[in-house]
């Protein structure tokens, strides 16, 4: 279905969201560039209408020299590793136990999707107060119980406790997804194997994987975009101590608690230049599997 | 009224040129058959008489009128689909009420025409059910349905039988032939199918590659094929095309004769050969046969049941007047 | 053909699943439990599972502090505004790559995905500067549009491989009929897509709920939806854990609610259409 007519109508139909989507990506960029070039203090009475300051790389070099810059971006690089890893893994086992007949799938279900329906405002209080709190959560009772000396996670461990939060939000999406996927494999495929003499742990990896590659991939992507950007997590829990800022929350720091819109924007510049790289990492795998 | 021509349309994609220049000329009441293997254009011709994809170059005349550019909609054409392409949300009814819907039909003029095309098709019992209730059948009608409430100027039909079974690919074939006499409408119908097109054209226009290699009555193709092409695709079983020595007696570079017109006989054929598989229909019996001489294999009807088996020695004798004589090009030589 | 399985085998993956569901699910039923309590026993050592003096203090408490019906209204503004608008906007976008689709389709929806990687803090200030200048600082307009942009890549997404999944034979056919391209939208395309609209709706709708970068920094007071709500009891009242409850139960019970009733949608939504 390709006439001229059709197809002038496509690009009338798709101009809205093409012309929005460029909007927003370009306008808040350039203006992003901008301020990076540029000194931009609001507190000490910066203003842009009365013309900014050109300070050249001068903001660039301060955020890359700055000893916060190269810990952020490790931290962020191990959050979103981490959460991936666990969910991707964990995801696998559990949506291959919730393949399996059993009484209840139903209910199992939605205890096991629950969580992704919970604000990341609210997970992380919840986790941060009532159960890593060193005094009253509910580890502490249970470390206690055992005669161990309760921990204070978010301060002692708190990659891992953060890492520990956001997988448990993103599990369910995991699962989903790949359970979906495993549903959607042909059994005949696997009872072919197993008639040509396949053990179960050489079906799981010459046929069960290789189903699910498709399924990886776009958990690995959504989950990608997700995370690079987490944020409430560790505003509520740490707000950036202990060594869990991530890029994210060191350029919020330097443009929204200590106002230096220059320096913060240099950040987001680099922020953006790291999202890039993943990006292109990414759309590479995906272009290709999105076409099977 | 429905007489449609295309004069002189092409059709690319991209670099392919699926058609080539061509030519043709559909007259009011006509039931013409495109015919050709798969990939021959036939549904892409279809298509562009529709007005779903546009000519590259070339005018399409719909009743005297310049319809090259026209919207779908605008043509007065009706079109069964392959898949029925029946509405799943919308009840048969409704379904077949659609079109004059969107010609802003006052209702009561609606329901009678829907009423009356549903006891035409024997759909009236069905009226309130959804398409996914039906049979394979019953959905083919309600396309038919939706195609005869607009009273349209031309069918076209795109393989509308290739997703039945075989016994109600025959009844809905006879159907659609009544169908054609009741309504003296022009109708299209692609297919790859030489059966349906034997059976139910008035004209058949045989494709190949998006050229034109023949147009005429089922009989004149069957007849008089004009190469080699149409020779072998009209007809079934395929007619037997023999070259070298045995064509050269005949002072030609092919020539073709139709399995039945080769009769089995007790001796002194004028060739023989082995019996390979024998199909035994009982009112037929198609012999396909190896180790002539002429070609790899032969295929021969006989009449009834003929009693040879596989391996057997078999005595032919063409009827000499049935030959068909064709040139180096493949080309009929009159 | 599936195997019969044993009984026995049977138990054994119900006990497993049940425990994995019961452990992943006990945050929110620990949460929801602890509401019911008292602040001593919320925090009493060892812990109270069922065996507690229920009371609804708590709500009350949390109501009478902050105004929950005003944050709770701004979120169903927000995200049902956001989600709307935006499904407006991708359907007709959706339309045309799903089914007039040209060589550079598939890279514009990987573009269109693309700008979801734009990290939102490199862009925080101008947004927030335009906001300031619009005077459109603490409002749902504002906040509307903005999570509408953060979501439009993934609802014309959904909505593409949702289209997909329509032959195109169908729409041909509505445009043989006499359809005009709104009709064909309006009356074949839309409800055949109902089931997968309603996924992309309820899927995006509870992203923007629990979207908590541009709400948490652009509203103060007024616009204020849900999660600037439970921000507020980030410390120190956040060592009330009876009332953290309480307040933490309102906040995610409209969606847990929502997710109850329309689970079918939601699982095939949460798979963002991309698998089958």
């Amino acid at each position: 279905m390709a006439t001229k007519a059709s197809r002038s109508a496509a690009r009338m139909m798709m101009a809205p969201a093409v012309i929005l989507l460029l909007g927003w990506m370009l306008i808040p960029l350039v203006l992003t560039l901008f301020f990076s070039f540029k000194k931009f203090l609001p507190l000490r009475g910066d203003r842009w209408e009365n013309g900014l300051e050109w300070v050249g790389f001068e903001n660039y070099v301060r955020f890359v020299s700055s000893s916060a810059f190269w810990p952020s971006v490790i931290t962020t690089l191990i959050i979103v590793g981490g959460v991936l890893v666990i969910t991707v893994c964990l995801g696998i086992l559990l949506a291959m136990l919730l393949d399996q007949p059993m009484w209840g799938q139903g209910i199992v279900r939605i205890l096991v999707i629950a969580p992704f329906f919970v604000m990341p405002t609210v997970s992380a209080l919840v986790w941060k107060n009532m159960f890593m709190d060193a005094n009253n959560g509910l580890f502490s009772h249970l470390w206690r119980l055992f005669g161990a000396e309760p921990v204070s996670w978010l301060s002692e461990a708190s990659l891992p406790s953060i890492i520990l939060i956001v997988s448990w939000q993103w599990l369910p999406f995991a699962t989903l997804i790949l359970l979906t996927a495993i549903q959607s494999l042909d059994s005949e495929q696997l009872e072919a194997a197993e008639m040509d003499g396949a053990s179960p742990l050489a079906r799981f990896g010459h046929i069960v994987l290789p189903h699910l590659s498709r399924a990886v991939t776009i958990v690995i992507l959504i989950q990608t975009i997700f995370l690079l950007s987490v944020f409430a997590e560790i505003f509520v829990t740490t707000g950036g101590a202990f060594g869990s800022r991530t890029l994210t929350y060191l350029i919020f720091q330097r443009v929204l608690e200590s106002q230096n819109v220059g320096l913060g924007s240099a950040g987001g510049v680099y922020a953006i230049i790291l999202a890039n790289i993943v990006a292109i990492f990414l759309m590479r795998i995906v272009g290709k599997n999105l076409d099977t | 009224m429905g007489k449609i021509e295309l004069k002189q349309v092409t059709k690319r994609f991209g670099d392919a040129e699926v058609i080539p220049p061509l030519d043709l000329t559909i007259h009011d009441g006509e039931f013409t058959v495109f015919v050709g293997p798969s990939g021959c254009g036939k549904s892409t011709l279809l298509r562009l008489i529709a007005g779903l994809e546009d000519i590259t170059s070339g005018h399409i005349e719909i009743d005297g009128k310049d319809a090259t550019t026209l919207v779908p909609a605008k043509r007065g054409l009706a079109m069964v689909f392959q898949s029925y392409a029946l509405y799943p949300h919308m009840s048969v009814r409704k379904n077949i009420a659609f079109p004059l819907k969107m010609a802003k039909m006052d209702a009561a003029e609606i329901d009678r025409r829907v009423e009356g095309a549903a006891s035409v098709l024997n759909l009236t019992a069905y009226l309130d059910r959804r398409p996914g209730q039906l049979s394979g059948g019953q959905r083919q009608r309600v396309a038919i349905g939706r195609a005869i409430v607009r009273e349209p100027s031309a069918f076209l039909f795109d393989e509308p039988l290739s997703n039945l079974d075989a016994a109600l690919r025959v009844g809905m074939r006879m159907e659609i032939s009544e169908l054609h006499k009741k309504l003296d409408t022009t109708m299209i119908y692609v297919t790859h199918d030489q059966v349906e097109a034997m059976t139910m054209a008035d004209k058949i226009v045989v494709l190949q590659a998006g050229v034109i290699e023949q147009v005429g009555s089922p009989l004149e193709l069957y007849r008089a094929p004009r190469n080699t092409f149409v020779a072998g695709f009209i007809g079934s079983p395929k007619m037997n095309l023999l070259t070298g020595p045995e064509a050269d007696k005949h002072n030609a570079h092919t020539i073709g004769i139709r399995p039945e017109h080769i009769d089995v006989v007790q001796s002194d054929g004028v060739w023989q050969g082995t019996v390979g598989v024998a199909e035994h229909l009982g009112s037929d019996t198609f012999f396909h046969i190896h180790n002539t001489g002429l070609a790899e294999t032969m295929t021969v009807r006989a009449i009834g049941d003929v009693s040879l088996r596989h391996g057997d020695t078999i005595h032919l004798s063409p009827r000499m007047d049935e030959f068909h004589r064709f040139d180096k090009a493949g080309l009929r030589i009159a | 053909m599936a195997r019969a399985t044993t009984t026995r085998r049977k138990i054994i993956t119900t006990a497993a699943a049940w425990a994995i569901g019961f452990t992943i699910f006990f945050p929110i039923l620990w949460t929801i439990l602890t509401s019911f309590k008292t602040e001593a026993q919320a925090i009493s050592d060892p812990p109270v599972f069922l065996f507690f003096d229920w009371t609804l203090e708590n709500y009350a408490v949390v109501q009478e502090r902050s105004n929950y019906m005003r944050f709770l209204w701004n979120s169903v503004i927000i995200a049902g505004g956001s989600t709307v608008l935006g499904v407006l906007i991708a359907v007709p976008a959706a339309w045309s790559m799903a089914f007039v689709p040209s060589r550079r389709t598939k890279d514009i929806l990987l573009w269109m995905l693309s700008t979801k990687m734009l990290p939102a803090v490199g862009v925080l200030y101008p947004i927030y500067l335009i906001c300031i200048e619009l005077g459109l600082l603490d409002s749902r307009i504002a906040l509307v549009v903005i999570l509408m942009l953060i979501n439009l890549p993934i609802i014309v997404w959904m909505l593409y491989t949702y289209f997909k999944e329509i032959p195109g034979e169908i729409l041909e056919a509505a445009r043989m009929d006499g359809a005009s391209l709104k009709e064909e939208i309006l009356y074949v395309l839309t409800p055949m897509a109902i089931p997968g609209i309603a996924s992309t709706l309820l899927l995006n709708f509870i992203l923007a709920w629990n979207e908590a970068f541009w709400t948490l920094n652009l509203t103060a007071a007024k616009a204020a939806p849900l999660t600037a709500f439970i921000a507020s009891y980030s410390s120190p009242e956040g060592l009330f854990y009876a009332k953290l409850s309480a307040a933490s139960t309102m906040a995610i019970a409209p969606i847990l609610i929502l997710g109850w009733f329309s689970q079918k949608q939601l699982v095939r939504g949460l798979t963002f259409g991309a698998v089958k």
